[in-house]
């Protein structure tokens, strides 16, 4: 998943969590980038049409913008649940921010093909506790 | 800006060869699965592309394994992933709907050694396991992947 695709996953969870506009401060916070990273590749995606920013309210994807971001969530949930269900690593949130960077979309939907997803993924993603909905209550199950 | 993390550890390697691993078990088990779902509709030069195709990808996981080990790090056993396959197989069972499959397995693995390659270049990382033939090793499954990818491009277009 390329930097793009990360940002606008950022954007739409802090979006979610929002209810309404994203503010440059969370995004980066998020990403763990400084604010002046963040509002640089904000501007870069505003001139995509990928997000409207307003000064002082925040930054809204538009539609586009938000069908990117939740590509880049479903991507993302398939290497947490790849990690869970064919590794079983226990440290999956840190090991699938690590390796989103480098795991392609196309990489993503073959490993998607041997782990099971519903079909409501990305909305059951809690974007507080950084993993699926439905993956939580599964790992607690399993301890 | 960019939000790319080198790869910072044998550890991190090892789980990028660990994805190497499962996505050549994919390719293996998916191929061992064309043709046994196809043999009838199956003419000789594409039963052997997939005989072909499932040979390279056991011994690409092979060379992977090997460094893997170097690395102290455990590989991902082929039954298992044959079994998640097996589970999950739902693909078109016509003509070109495996052929398509199978171009879409190669495409992937190149693509994935061509961006594990990227980022180890990237990366400043002394790994406990020789550079160049890590390199080396990832070069040559990906000339490979391509080679495949072209293989089957022309066996697609052939019956067109």
């Amino acid at each position: 998943m390329n930097t793009a695709d990360q940002y606008l996953k950022a954007i739409y969870l802090v979006q979610e969590q929002e209810d309404g506009p994203a503010s440059t401060g969370d995004v980066a916070d998020l990403l763990e980038v400084t604010p002046a990273s963040a509002n640089e590749m904000i501007g870069k995606l505003e001139s995509q049409e990928l997000l409207d920013h307003e000064k002082y309210k925040g930054v809204d994807l538009t539609d586009e913008g938000i069908r990117r971001a939740r590509l880049s969530l479903q991507n993302y949930c398939i290497i947490q649940r790849f990690l869970v269900e064919v590794l079983e690593v226990e440290e999956f949130r840190e090991e699938a921010k690590q390796l989103e960077g480098v795991i392609d979309e196309t990489v993503a939907e073959r490993l998607d093909t041997i782990i099971d997803r519903e079909p409501q993924c990305p909305d059951c993603f809690n974007a507080e506790e950084d993993v699926c909905g439905l993956l939580e209550p599964e790992l607690e199950a399993s301890d | 800006m960019s939000l790319q993390r080198p790869i910072g550890s044998d550890h991190q390697l090892a789980r990028l060869l660990q994805i190497g691993v499962v996505l050549e078990e994919v390719v293996e088990a998916r191929a061992d699965k064309h043709a046994q779902v196809t043999a009838a509709d199956l003419d000789d030069e594409v039963v052997a592309l997939f005989e072909h195709a499932a040979e390279e990808s056991a011994e690409h996981r092979d060379r992977l394994e090997a460094l893997i080990d170097e690395l102290d790090a455990e590989t991902v056993p082929f039954d298992e992933i044959k079994r998640l396959v097996e589970a999950q197989y739902e693909a078109d069972d016509d003509f070109d709907g495996v052929l398509y499959d199978q171009l879409c397995n190669e495409e992937t693995a190149y693509k994935f050694y061509d961006d594990l390659i990227g980022a180890i270049a990237a990366s400043n990382t002394e790994f406990s396991i020789d550079r160049n033939r890590l390199v080396d090793t990832l070069q040559s499954i990906r000339d490979e992947e391509a080679d495949g990818v072209e293989e089957v491009t022309r066996l697609m277009e052939a019956r067109e």
